[in-house]
C-alpha cells in the first residue's frame, strides 16, 4: 500500500452488523468519483450479501446509456455479484441479498412493487458459458418474445433482424430448424447475445462472455458489442485487460480486501474512470500493479 | 533446459533404450471384475429371456384350443363353468377402468409434487419432502387394498356420498392406486427435471420468463425423456398392480361400463385363479400364462410407444 493505512470502519445495517476495517484510500476516493452524464444505472452503497457472508461492500457507481462499462478486477473479487444484482439474477439464488440501491432509469429496481421479471426483460444478460436451449436455433431466438408476449406481427421477421444484428445470420439462414446445440461455441455465444436482443432490452449484461472462446470467436464477439453500442448499454465483465481496453468506454477496477475482523474477503470498487484514463494513468497504486500485471 | 526425464526413457530421444507400450503387469482384478459384470449382464437376459418361455410355452398350449380371436374379443369371461367360454375383454375393460382411473390421479399430481419439488421448493423443504415421497412408495400394496375397501369404498363411497355402489368398484381400487402411483412418478420426473442445467433457468429468467414458463417451456422439453420414463413406468405399475385390485375392485369377470361397477382385472384373475387348484397341464392352468402373457405384451407395447414418443420429442441438453 502506498499511502498511510489508517483505517476506516464500515457498518453495514443487517442484524449482523459485521464491522469492517478497510484502508481509507476507497472512501476518500468514492465521493470523487467523476460523474457520469447520462446514467442508465446507478448503484448506491450496494452491499451484496450470500447469507452473513458479505461479497461486495459499498459500491458506489453509474452506468453511462448506450456506453459500455467494463469491470475488471481478481477473481473472487464480487464481479459477477454486482453484475447479478443490476437485473436481480440474484434473487434466483439462495441466501443472497441485496442492500442500497440500485436504480434504472431513476427508479428502484428492488422496490417491493417493482416485477423482477420486468427488470429482466428491461436488462437482459449473456452468461460465461454458452447456454443457449436445448430447442431449434428458430426457437432459441423466438423464445424471449414469445414468454414475454411480445406483439411481433411477424416472428420470422423479428428472429431474422436478432440473428442479423448479432451477426449470427449469413451462418445459420439454411439451418434455423436444426438445433442451436449444433453450432460452435462462439456462435452459441452469438446466438444468445440475438436471443437477448430479441426481447429488445435497454441493457445488456455480460459476465465474461468470451472466456470459453478461441481469439477469432472473441473478436468477432468484440466487434459485435461495439456495434451493439449504437443502441444498447453494455456492462460487461472481463478477465481479459486487452479486451476492456478495446471495448469499453468506462472501466471499474475491483478488488478484494480481507476484513481484519472477520478475514473475509469481499469485494470493493478502487477506481472507476474512462478507460483510457485507467489504463493509461490509473490514480490508485493498485489499479496500476494490476493492469500492468504486478497483481500480488 | 529441462531436468524432466521420461522414466525408462524414450525411443523418441537418441541414445535412449526402447520401450515397449504394453502392460507387462497382468491386471487380475480388472480381468476378474470385468467377468462379474459381463456374468450379470448375461444373467438378466439369460432369466427374463426364462420367464418369457415360461410364458409362452402354456400359452401356446392354450391357443391350441382357444382361438386367439375368440381370446382377444371375446366378451365372456367364464373358464371354469361348464360352457366354459375364453373371451378376454371383460378382464380388460376392467384393467382400463382401474389403470385410467389411477393414471388421471397419478400423472397430474406426480408431475405438480416433481415441478413443486424441482422448481419451487426451498432445497431445505425438498430435502425434507423427497424421503417422506419415497416413504410413500414403500407402503406395502395390500395396506393401499385394504384402505381402498375399507375406507374409500365402503366408508366414503356408500356411508358419506351414499353412492349406488356394491362392496367393490373400479373407482374406489383406480383411485388407491393413483396414489399409490404418485410417489413413482414424482420422484422419477423430479431427478429429471432437476438435472437439466441450472444455467438453462438463468437463460430463461434472464429473457424475462417467470417460473412457471421456465418450467413448461424449458425445464420439462428438456427433461421429457425421464418424464416420459416415469409415466411408464407409472402405466406398467397401474396395470400390472394386483394387490390392491384383487381386494377393492371386486371378481366378477363382467364387461366394466362405469367407474361404480365392480370389475374383475387381468391381475385380478391371475392371483385368484393361481391360487385355485388347477392342475398342471390343463385348459385352466394354461389359462393363467395366456393372460399373463397379454398383461406382457400391453407393457412392452407402452414401452415402444414412449421410446418413439421419446425420439420424436425430446430435447437434448
Ligand atoms: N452463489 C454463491 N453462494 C455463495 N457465495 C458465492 C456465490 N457466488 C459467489 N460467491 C462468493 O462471492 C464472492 C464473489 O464471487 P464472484 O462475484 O463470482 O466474483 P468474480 O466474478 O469477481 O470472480 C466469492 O468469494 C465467491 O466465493
Ligand atoms: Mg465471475
Amino acid at each position: 500500500m502506498p499511502t498511510k493505512t489508517r483505517a476506516a470502519s464500515y457498518t453495514t445495517g443487517s442484524d449482523q452488523k459485521p464491522t469492517i476495517h478497510f484502508p481509507a484510500e476507497h472512501a476518500e476516493r468514492s465521493a470523487a468519483l467523476p460523474t457520469v452524464p447520462n446514467a442508465i444505472i446507478e448503484c448506491k452503497d450496494v452491499n451484496v450479501y450470500y447469507n452473513a457472508f458479505r461479497a461486495v461492500t459499498g459500491v458506489d457507481l453509474s452506468f453511462g446509456s448506450k456506453e459500455i462499462t467494463a469491470l475488471i478486477g481478481p477473481s473472487g473479487c464480487g464481479k459477477s455479484t454486482l453484475l447479478r444484482s443490476l437485473n436481480r439474477m440474484n434473487d434466483l439464488i439462495d441466501g443472497a441479498r441485496v442492500e442500497g440501491s440500485v436504480t434504472f432509469q431513476g427508479e428502484d429496481i428492488y422496490h417491493k412493487e417493482v416485477d423482477a421479471i420486468e427488470v429482466r426483460r428491461r436488462i437482459g444478460m449473456v452468461f460465461q458459458k454458452p447456454n443457449p436451449f436445448p430447442k431449434s436455433i428458430y426457437d432459441n431466438i423466438a423464445y424471449g418474445p414469445r414468454v414475454i408476449g411480445l406483439k411481433a406481427s411477424n416472428m420470422d421477421d423479428l428472429v431474422e433482424e436478432a440473428l442479423t444484428r448479432a451477426a449470427l445470420w449469413p451462418e445459420v439462414k439454411d439451418k434455423l430448424k436444426q438445433s442451436a446445440f449444433g453450432l460452435s461455441g462462439g456462435q452459441q455465444q452469438r446466438l444468445c447475445i440475438a436471443r437477448t436482443i430479441a426481447v429488445k432490452p435497454d441493457v445488456i449484461l455480460m459476465d465474461e462472455p468470451c472466456s470459453s472462446l478461441d481469439p477469432i470467436a472473441t473478436s468477432r464477439i468484440e466487434d459485435l458489442m461495439y456495434e451493439l453500442r449504437e443502441d444498447y448499454t453494455i456492462i460487461i465483465v472481463t478477465h481479459n485487460m486487452q479486451q476492456a481496453a478495446r471495448v469499453a468506454d468506462r472501466t471499474a477496477f475491483f478488488t478484494a480486501l480481507a476484513s481484519e475482523e472477520t478475514g473475509d474477503r469481499t469485494g470493493l470498487l478502487v477506481e472507476y474512470d474512462l478507460t483510457k484514463k485507467i489504463f493509461e494513468s490509473p490514480a490508485d497504486q493498485r489499479t496500476e500493479d494490476y493492469i500492468s500485471g504486478r497483481f500480488g | 533446459m529441462s531436468t524432466l526425464t521420461p522414466v525408462g526413457g524414450s525411443a523418441l530421444l537418441p541414445g535412449r533404450p526402447a520401450v515397449s507400450l504394453r502392460s507387462n503387469r497382468p491386471r487380475h482384478g480388472e480381468t476378474f471384475v470385468r467377468f462379474l459384470l459381463r456374468v450379470a449382464a448375461i444373467l438378466t437376459i439369460v432369466i427374463t429371456g426364462g420367464i418369457l418361455i415360461a410364458l409362452l410355452v402354456p400359452s401356446i398350449e392354450f391357443f391350441r384350443t382357444v382361438s386367439v380371436f375368440d381370446f382377444l374379443f371375446g366378451d365372456r369371461w367364464a373358464p371354469r363353468f361348464a360352457d366354459a367360454s375364453f373371451g378376454v375383454l371383460p378382464l380388460v375393460t376392467a384393467t382400463a377402468w382401474t389403470s385410467g382411473i389411477a393414471l388421471l390421479v397419478a400423472i397430474p399430481l406426480g408431475l405438480g409434487a416433481a415441478v413443486f419439488l424441482s422448481e419451487y421448493a426451498k432445497p431445505g423443504l425438498r430435502k425434507v419432502l423427497k424421503p417422506v415421497l419415497e416413504i410413500l412408495a414403500g407402503i406395502p400394496t395390500v395396506v393401499f387394498g385394504l384402505f381402498a375397501l375399507q375406507f374409500v369404498q365402503a366408508t366414503v363411497f356408500r356411508g358419506l356420498f351414499d353412492l349406488d355402489t356394491g362392496a367393490f368398484s373400479v373407482l374406489a381400487a383406480g383411485l388407491v392406486m393413483g396414489v399409490m402411483i404418485v410417489p413413482t412418478i414424482a420422484s422419477i420426473s423430479e431427478d429429471a427435471m432437476s438435472a437439466v442445467p441450472l444455467s438453462m433457468r438463468q437463460g430463461s429468467a434472464a429473457l424475462g420468463a417467470n417460473r412457471m414458463q421456465t418450467t413448461v417451456r424449458v425445464v420439462f422439453p428438456a427433461a421429457l425423456s425421464g418424464i416420459i420414463a416415469a409415466i411408464v413406468l407409472g402405466v406398467s405399475r397401474a396395470v400390472g398392480e394386483t394387490m390392491i385390485v384383487a381386494i377393492a375392485a371386486g371378481g366378477q369377470a363382467r364387461i366394466v361400463t362405469g367407474p361404480l361397477e365392480q370389475g374383475q382385472t387381468m391381475t385380478g384373475f391371475i392371483a385368484n385363479a393361481a391360487l385355485g387348484d388347477s392342475r398342471v397341464g390343463s385348459l385352466e392352468y394354461d389359462t393363467l400364462f395366456a393372460v399373463g402373457l397379454l398383461l406382457f405384451l400391453v407393457t412392452l407395447l407402452f414401452n415402444f410407444i414412449s421410446i418413439r414418443f421419446v425420439r420424436r420429442f425430446r430435447e437434448i441438453y
